[in-house]
């Protein structure tokens, strides 16, 4: 998988860049705290990047074409209010639930897709309406109120359970984390092995030029949006099994956190250039940068402000890279 | 022959432009057609049609002996009729194979990419056509002439029959045009037709064997290559004569020295440049793309920071740390790329000509004066002769010529005396060109030093008082003006190394 993933796009460079930087934050903190340096807490780590991990990879696609989607937020919940009623409500078995919300987190994406090559709206425009309007759904199918999944028994194995622990039990991996990976690894190939991929990139690169190749650049990128919003749908069975809930308020705000992990994970918002690997890289960066502050102690606030400053060192760097 | 193409009676309709009027054009196989106007004639837009990229609004297309209506490029790519866009088209972050077979990308199993075997088609090509590039190299970092023969490669791998070229050597060294025009030999004896539209008068006459000269998107006339005058080409063009006037060299010997730079140096590009220009005087900088002129003048403009060397304005030494230091020493940088770096093309007239002195136009808090902002702007019109229905049209609404100058009111207003041209009529048609050069000589007459860099060896040698000449980051030698063409090209070519120039 390694040589796949770091092809098209290059950038070897700003990877090792991602991957020294997360193993530096990696070796200070468990020099700093051994409560940091366990197992247990290494997990922990993992199992919290699962969610924008997912949700990043998603927005990954999305920006090589040279676009943004600040709906994958309010998306993931709506997908999760999604699987909420056909669960819950409806009483369908957990595999069509999760169909379910996967299939209408693709319409999602098919529908700003739409907007954007249709109807011509700017991704930026596109996306911000679909971020109110389904976030205004999702409040408006539940009554405001949460979907508990409790009589799903099962449901919160999802991404919680661990089918590893049943075999190795000194090392309970979540399921969320190896779903994380999954469809990591899924997209990872699909970007660099399918013709959808090629597009994705050509798309980024030069839209016109693509265009100009006889290249059905409308219809492409619909279904780039589409897959991007399936990517979403299964954040959203993600969030909602590890809260075994559809929470209709959450979701505003994830948006940025998977852009932010995108672009550390140095994917050029120019478009053209990206990788999966690299977004992985960047949220993990994120995860271990929250997690290892609050072992230490270090107030919410600052973690805030700490993020704030990766994400500028990070596209710093990479100017810096670019320039020599 | 047999003709390959025939287009009859087209039309077309832009919102507000009647782009083509009853336009005509035929190729045959194995020919060069060569497609001439001024910019804004039509020619981009009848190629456009004839490769699918617009449709037409009357009039009748045949290609290859049948009518035909492409309403995609892919449609006519299919058909056999290839066109190389005059901005490159390509995706800088694929590789070089990917770009051809963009869009019919051999499959594997289920839908996938055969990466080996699209790397196996692009070798193929390459060797076919004699061209030196590996099928995995990344279309970033390539030279322009590389980016040309994959665009090439591109069109030809859909075996077209018909190849359209539209100002292929804008961006290419003369090697590299040698290169290009072998190539396109080749392809004539294997009975491709070939559009070729260009600028560059000397080529056409060099490679095609018809021409066909539009003017206001309607057909003029089209005449054998061989025995027609390039000045009756021009004439057809412009639709009435212009005087090629030999070079005017004034006697400024007695004038003081405007700018002196003394072993500037800057990484390969710029190494111990020293020349001076006195007050009045139009000094032109030939050489080869990629000599180093542009950067020269960059690093004297402060637009990069030089490692070495003094420059000393009106006899006084002048640290330039930025662009700021040097427009504060009166130095002025007419850039190579208008639109992008010279022009704010949706603001207008009068914002453009005041961006450089806002001082001049504003009071204490800040608050424009645009009265008086547009009486300055009024001025320059006047002066410099920029045809606009106001000056509060947009800049992008202008043509070439126009904009240009729009740039030298900028820059004259902010009361820079020593100027640098760079590629001052890059994309701009044959009349307006005349124009700009009438000014650069007038403001050389109030007392400007002018700097022209040009890659058109003809606009260098009718400008320019004093020729300076580069090779490879390096000054080769300052000529008199009115020279020999062959006098700058033995320079331009003086590689430190003595090695031998075909």
């Amino acid at each position: 998988m390694s040589k796949g993933m770091l092809k098209p796009g290059g950038g070897a460079m700003q990877k090792a860049l991602a991957f020294g930087s997360l193993l530096a934050l990696v070796l200070i903190f468990s020099f700093l705290s051994e409560n940091f340096r366990t197992i247990s807490n290494m997990i922990n780590i993992l199992q919290a990047t699962s969610v924008i991990g997912v949700l990043a990879v998603s927005a990954t696609i999305i920006i090589i074409t040279g676009g943004i989607d600040l709906s994958v937020g309010t998306a993931m919940t709506f997908t999760a209010v999604t699987a909420g009623m056909l669960l819950t409500w409806l009483g369908l078995p957990i595999p069509l639930g999760v169909m379910g919300a996967i299939l209408i987190g693709a319409l999602t994406g098919l529908a700003s897709g739409f907007f954007i090559t249709k109807m011509r709206i700017p991704p930026f425009i596109a996306t911000l309406g679909m971020m109110l309007v389904l976030k205004g759904l999702s409040l408006i199918f539940t009554g405001t109120k949460p979907i508990y999944f409790n009589d799903s028994p099962g449901f919160t194995d999802i991404a919680s359970g661990s089918i590893i622990e049943s075999v190795v039990p000194a090392f309970p991996l979540p399921n969320g984390v190896i779903i994380l990976f999954a469809v990591a690894a899924l997209i990872a190939w699909i970007l660099n092995r399918t013709a959808l991929g090629r597009y994705t990139y050509a798309i980024g690169s030069n839209e016109e030029a693509t265009r100009l190749s006889g290249v059905n650049v409308d219809a492409w990128k619909m279904g780039i949006y589409a897959l991007a919003g399936a990517v979403t749908g299964v954040a959203g069975i993600l969030i909602a099994s590890r809260l075994n809930s559809a929470q209709p308020a959450l979701g505003q705000g994830y948006e940025l956190e998977a852009i932010a992990a995108v672009v550390i994970g140095g994917t050029s918002l120019a478009g053209g250039r990206g990788t999966i690997l690299g977004t992985i890289i960047g949220a993990l960066i994120m995860s271990v940068l929250t997690n290892g502050l609050r072992i230490l102690s270090v107030a919410p606030e600052w973690q805030i402000v700490a993020t704030g400053f990766i994400i500028i060192g990070a596209v710093y760097a990479d100017m810096l890279r670019k320039k020599t | 022959m047999t003709k390959l193409v025939l287009m009859e009676g087209i039309e077309k309709h832009f919102p507000g432009v009647h782009a083509l009027k009853n336009v005509s054009f035929d190729l045959e196989a194995g020919e060069v057609h060569a497609l001439m106007g001024e910019n804004g004639a039509g020619k981009s837009t009848l190629m456009k049609i004839l490769s699918g990229v617009y449709t037409k609004d009357a009039g009748s297309v045949h290609a290859f002996d049948a009518e035909v209506a492409f309403d995609s490029p892919r449609a006519a790519q299919d058909a056999g009729i290839g066109i190389i866009h005059q901005e490159l088209s390509l995706m800088n972050d694929l590789t070089a194979a990917q770009n051809i077979f963009i869009g019919r990308e051999p499959r594997g199993a289920f839908g996938t990419l055969d990466e080996a075997q699209l790397n196996a088609n692009a070798a193929e090509l390459f060797t076919q056509l004699n061209i030196d590039i590996s099928p995995t190299d990344q279309i970033q970092g390539m030279s322009v002439a590389k980016q040309q023969m994959i665009e090439i490669a591109k069109a030809l791998s859909y075996r077209s029959r018909v190849l359209i070229m539209d100002e292929p050597t804008a961006a290419l060294t003369n090697t590299e045009i040698c290169e290009l025009f072998g190539m396109i030999q080749k392809l004539k004896s294997e009975g491709v037709g070939i559009v070729y539209i260009s600028h560059r008068m000397d080529e056409i006459k060099e490679i095609s064997d018809r021409i066909t000269v539009m003017r206001d998107g309607e057909y003029v006339d089209t005449v054998a290559a061989a025995d027609t005058p390039i000045k009756q080409i021009i004439t057809m063009m412009v639709g009435r004569e212009l005087t090629d006037s030999k070079v005017h060299i004034p006697d400024r010997s007695a004038a003081e020295t405007a700018l002196e730079v003394k072993g500037l140096t800057r990484g390969r590009m710029v190494r111990d440049v020293s020349f001076s220009v006195k007050k009045g005087e139009i000094l032109g900088f030939a050489g080869l793309m990629g000599a180093g002129r542009t950067e020269v003048a960059r690093a004297i403009f402060g637009a990069d920071i030089p490692e070495a060397g003094d420059i000393i304005v009106h006899g006084k030494p002048v640290r330039i740390h930025g662009t700021r230091d040097a427009v504060r020493a009166g130095i002025g940088y007419l850039s190579e790329d208008r639109k992008h770096h010279g022009l704010a093309l949706g603001m207008d007239l009068r914002a453009n000509i005041g961006l450089a002195s806002m001082d001049q136009v504003t009071d204490v808090i800040g608050r424009i004066n645009e009265s008086k902002l547009s009486k300055i702007a009024q001025e320059y019109i006047e002066k410099l002769g920029i045809r606009t229905p106001s000056d509060h049209q947009e800049v992008r609404l202008l043509s070439g010529g126009n904009q240009q100058k729009v740039v030298i009111a900028k820059w004259l207003l902010r009361d820079c005396d020593i100027l640098i041209f760079d590629e001052p009529t890059r994309g701009i048609d044959v009349g307006a060109k005349a124009e700009i050069y009438r000014l650069m000589n007038q403001l050389a007459d109030e007392g400007k030093a002018i700097i022209v860099i040009s890659s058109e060896l003809p606009e260098v040698l009718r400008l320019s008082h004093r020729i300076a000449v580069m090779c490879e980051g390096r000054l080769t030698g300052i000529l008199p003006g009115g020279v020999e063409q062959e006098a700058v090209m033995a320079l331009a070519t003086q590689r430190k190394t003595t090695e031998k120039v075909t």
